[in-house]
């Protein structure tokens, strides 16, 4: 059957490229092994041509996918599930990109498109090493194709097919508007009625989500680059690989920290969860490849310049990846489903999952058991006086705290595997914090205090003379802000408090002493503070982190007083207070005033305008926080915040409710039987009924001809003295009856003139209803974190540490190679 | 025995005593019934929201207050109160996950995860709903 108006070249271009692609992953996969396995120069070359041929192949149908999608979504081809699912015809052009990796099928292709891109730098820069990496590269290309495949093998689905029709996913089939009369069959004209999509997810609606995941999947894809060094290493017995790797691994441990801060940076925006980190499973999900990286950088250094940590140098390289595509497993198969508020919902690849992890993992660490026997050890030990001692334990601290934190994070699977119902603690976050505060404290030190020790052995004298002043300044500033009580935070205990400023010290002595290292050690070269550049990053985001994760404050709290709230019990926060439009509320240090509301068609968002003024009067600003619409399942629009940027603190308001007049509309009319000149109460002031008009000369309603209105002239005078008016009333058109109610907005109150209770008596029935949702109200939340710009310059720092680092290396392999 | 080999020793034995004090943190997955024999006690709870009952939430009245019935799977039901904002969609998810412990007659809720949004891709029910939704102008 033929459906009019389907566009089906874009698709079944994109689906020819996803097999191609497979297929020539697999070619380049085996061209690239055989090269690397072979002995003889020419038969070397000519499988190289072939697999870099191949690659070539591989690369041109990754991009044919992608632009198959991005037009697939541009312009807005809802016969595909993809564009139906993730887009709709109101999408800002800024967003596409948000869309084409809010699907797995997306974000696998992403990665694959990373992986494409740092194959050919390899390509060009490997050298002899290229065949052995590419082999590995190739295959986990080979892997991710398979996920895009969608294809049936045995009754088994292998992949997504991100070129999928709306017609065949089987939602039409339920909605009669689709179906053809006479066939019973779809109609073939469904496309005339299927006008819009279900759009993007509200929360990725951002510009971070724009820019967040091509880092962070750079990243992830960059860590198979050490672990192809790793393996191909292993393969050729040759363990030359730990010196051109080093530029990989710097690279990799800057995106990924970039992208994982990034994701920070998302969240804190967003505020999706209640701050720049949770410890959510999709936060950890990415903290443990970084943390686990950054060990095997530290010992793969470790061996450069010593001999020793050859193999703990394999292990992390190895782990690392592995723990990247045990993320991938977590976030995307389901089983986090309980314990995350963001991770995928697993679609039918958990098998695929597993075995992506596993196909990896094993064959690297039973090569690494083969071949550790015959690795170069060094049978003396190193000396307490070393800096690779004590690098060595840096990295296994860093490798201790990545276990624990995958571990926790882990519960799910174990609950799956061995039937345990174990679920997370009460509070999530300092079940995390209060072992790694511990952690930070002995990175803290570590950082300090390793470069002035040198490799090998450092005599004695050199280290205290150097190490004395930054470490008698660090305690005067650690101390000087620990006194000033700006750290406070009583609230888990003395114990936890105590460790907290210990960590503030170890933090800020890894600052200053790293600082000093430039002068003191380095003698001013910035050339090669790369290292000390990144330490210094890394120990003032420990800094950064302890002062503002402590001091994050809620300044709505709901002490107003107003007789509206109900008093909630003293244990429970109360950190959201309700304001009317217009009415001034008190709130802490602050009055709050909602103004008004905007609403913009462009992005579907309607602004509430809030005017914040501190009661000393020195502070005054406007906050606009905003809800937006979105027809993804139906669901309520969803809040977003809006910030006040001071240099030292952060001030977030964000609409956690609001009611909308016309929607929350349940009360009752309430009968009360009135004469003229009677009064009647109503919760806040009385009701005057001054007289009956019937047919009013300057009457506001509209009324039709022939009809006669009868219109009730009342008076509302509220408890505060407001008096407003208003005039009820029906129209009657021979035997048909048309109500006219009033309404006075500021006081919630709806009047309808119900019908004559006794002609005699000439009393009339009025209908009373009190409605607090008509006036417009929100209930808002408001937050204050200090000292959150110290985190992200941290970042900042710490990543131009490790660009200044892959600098000096790549410098460096240079000079060598000639 | 080697100064590295005592470290990786303590090491190991360090990770362990964390690993084992955090099992101690971790609360459980309880169903209703069992939760209602355990008063006091924080636990985590998978449920769905009973639809026959009404839901207490008026942000007007009080913004921090929601009350509303869950059931199991096994068809126990409790009144849950939660002193806080009524998370957005909450009405809308098939399942909720909630902590907290017994306390009287009531579940006092401290936390409520509701699936989010971008996972409505595993509820074909709410993509064919909002479909129908669309186009039921034709």
């Amino acid at each position: 059957m033929n459906y009019i108006g389907e566009h089906l070249f874009p698709g079944q271009l994109g689906h020819f490229a996803a097999v191609l692609s497979l297929v020539a992953c697999l070619v380049a996969t085996i061209a690239f092994f055989k090269s690397n396995r072979a002995e003889i120069l020419a038969e070397k070359k000519s499988w190289l041509r072939l697999a870099r041929a191949a690659f070539l192949v591989e690369t041109i149908s990754v991009i044919t996918i992608i632009c198959c999608i991005y037009y697939i979504l541009v312009n807005h081809l809802f016969e595909y599930n993809y564009a139906w699912e993730h887009s709709d015809t109101t999408l800002q052009p800024k967003y596409v990109f948000a869309c084409l990796w809010e699907a797995q099928e997306g974000s696998f292709l992403l990665w694959s498109f990373w992986h494409c891109v740092l194959g050919w730098i390899l390509i060009a820069t490997a050298k002899k090493w290229e065949a052995g990496v590419l082999t590995v590269v190739s295959f986990a290309q080979f892997c991710l194709a398979t996920m895009l495949l969608g294809i049936y093998f045995f009754h088994t689905k292998v992949g997504i097919n991100p070129f999928a029709l709306l017609r065949t996913e089987g939602l039409l089939n339920n909605a009669p508007a689709f179906t053809d009369i006479t066939t019973g069959n779809l109609r073939a004209d469904y496309l005339t009625i299927l006008k819009d999509g279900s759009g993007l997810n509200a929360l990725l609606q951002n510009y971070w989500m724009v820019i967040h995941p091509p880092v962070l999947f750079l990243g992830f894809a960059s860590t198979i680059v050490p672990f192809a060094f790793a393996f191909a290493g292993l393969v050729n017995n040759d363990h030359t690989w730990t010196k051109p790797v080093l530029p990989w691994a710097l690279f990799s441990g800057a995106v990924l920290s970039t992208g994982v801060m990034m994701g920070a940076a998302w969240a804190y925006e967003s505020l999706s969860f209640g701050g720049y980190w949770a410890w959510d499973p999709v936060e950890n999900a990415s903290l443990v490849p970084w943390l686990v990286l950054i060990a095997g950088l530290h010992t793969n250094l470790v061996y450069k310049s010593s001999g020793y940590s050859l193999k703990s140098t394999y292990i992390f390289y190895i782990l690392a990846f592995s723990l990247v595509l045990y993320s991938t497993f977590l976030t995307r198969s389901g089983i986090l489903g309980d314990t995350s508020v963001h991770a995928f919902v697993g679609a039918d690849i958990f098998t695929q999952l597993v075995s992506f992890i596993l196909v990896f993992f094993i064959p690297a660490m039973v090569l690494f058991f083969i071949r550790q026997k015959s690795m170069p050890t060094i049978r003396k030990e190193e000396s307490t006086y070393s800096r690779e001692f004590w690098m060595f334990i840096g990295s296994l601290i860093l490798f201790l705290s990545s276990l624990i934190i995958i571990a926790k994070t882990s519960v799910p699977v174990f609950n799956k595997i061995f039937g345990t119902k174990m679920s997370p603690p009460e509070d999530v976050p300092f079940s995390y914090n209060q072992i790694l505060v511990f952690i930070a404290i002995l990175l803290g030190l570590l950082t300090a205090v390793t470069q002035y020790l040198k490799y090998k052995e450092t005599p004695k004298a050199f280290f205290s003379k150097k190490i004395w002043l930054p470490t008698l300044i660090a305690v005067t500033i650690s101390l000087a802000i620990s006194l000033s009580g700006a750290m406070n935070y009583d609230k888990k205990g003395p114990g936890f408090m105590i460790a907290i400023h210990i960590a503030l010290f170890a933090a800020i002595y890894g600052v200053v002493a790293n600082t000093g290292y430039i002068w003191l050690g380095l003698k001013g070269k910035l050339k090669a503070a790369g290292a000390s550049v990144a330490h210094i990053g890394f120990a003032l985001l420990l800094v950064g982190i302890l002062i503002s994760s402590s001091r994050k404050e809620v300044l709505s709290w709901n002490t107003t007083g107003v007789s509206l709230f109900e008093k909630t019990k003293d244990q429970d926060p109360a950190e959201n207070i309700a304001l009317f439009q217009g009415v001034r509320t008190d709130m802490g240090k602050y009055h709050v005033t909602y103004l008004r509301d905007t609403t913009n068609d462009f992005d579907k968002k309607k602004y509430f305008e809030l005017s914040f003024e501190s009661k000393d009067g020195a502070n005054k600003f406007k906050l606009y926080p905003d809800i937006m619409k979105i027809n993804k399942g139906r669901q309520e629009p969803s809040a977003n915040p809006d910030k006040e940027h001071y240099w030292n603190k952060d001030i977030f308001a964000y609409a956690s409710a609001w009611t909308d007049p016309s929607v929350n509309d349940t009360t009752t009319f309430r009968p009360v039987q009135l004469k003229e000149g009677d009064t009647v109460f109503y919760s806040n002031g009385m009701i005057v009924l001054n007289k009956v008009m019937v047919n009013p000369p300057n009457n506001k309603r509209v009324i039709e001809p022939g009809e006669t209105a009868m219109m009730l002239d009342m008076t509302v005078i509220s408890k505060e003295g407001s008096i407003y008016s208003v005039t009820p009333g029906i129209v009657i058109k021979q035997n048909a009856v048309r109500n006219l109610p009033d309404t006075v907005m500021a006081q919630g109150l709806v009047l309808q003139f119900n019908k004559i209770a006794d002609e005699k008596k000439r009393t009339l029935e009025i209908g009373v209803k009190e409605n607090k949702g008509m006036t417009p109200l929100i209930t808002l939340k408001v937050l204050q974190f200090p000292f959150i710009s110290i985190v992200w310059l941290a970042v900042i720092i710490m990543v131009t540490g490790f660009i200044m680092s892959i600098v000096q290396r790549t410098g460096k392999t240079k000079l060598t190679a000639v | 025995m080697k100064k590295i080999h005592i470290i990786l020793l303590v090491f190991i034995a360090v990770s362990i005593a964390v690993l084992i004090s955090l099992m101690g943190n971790l609360s459980t997955y309880e169903t209703i019934a069992t939760a209602k024999q355990k008063p006091g006690k924080y636990v985590t709870l998978s449920v769905k929201m009973d639809r026959n009952k009404p839901l207490d939430y008026n942000p007007v009245k009080n913004p921090n207050y929601l009350a509303f019935t869950a059931l199991d799977t096994l068809g126990n039901s409790v009144q849950v109160v939660y002193h806080d904002l009524k998370p957005t969609d909450m009405e809308k998810s098939e399942r909720i996950v909630i902590g907290g412990a017994i306390s009287g007659d009531h579940f006092e809720c401290k936390k409520i995860l509701v699936r989010c949004p971008s996972k409505y891709k595993d509820d074909p029910n709410a993509a064919k709903n909002s479909l129908k939704e669309q186009t039921s102008q034709y």
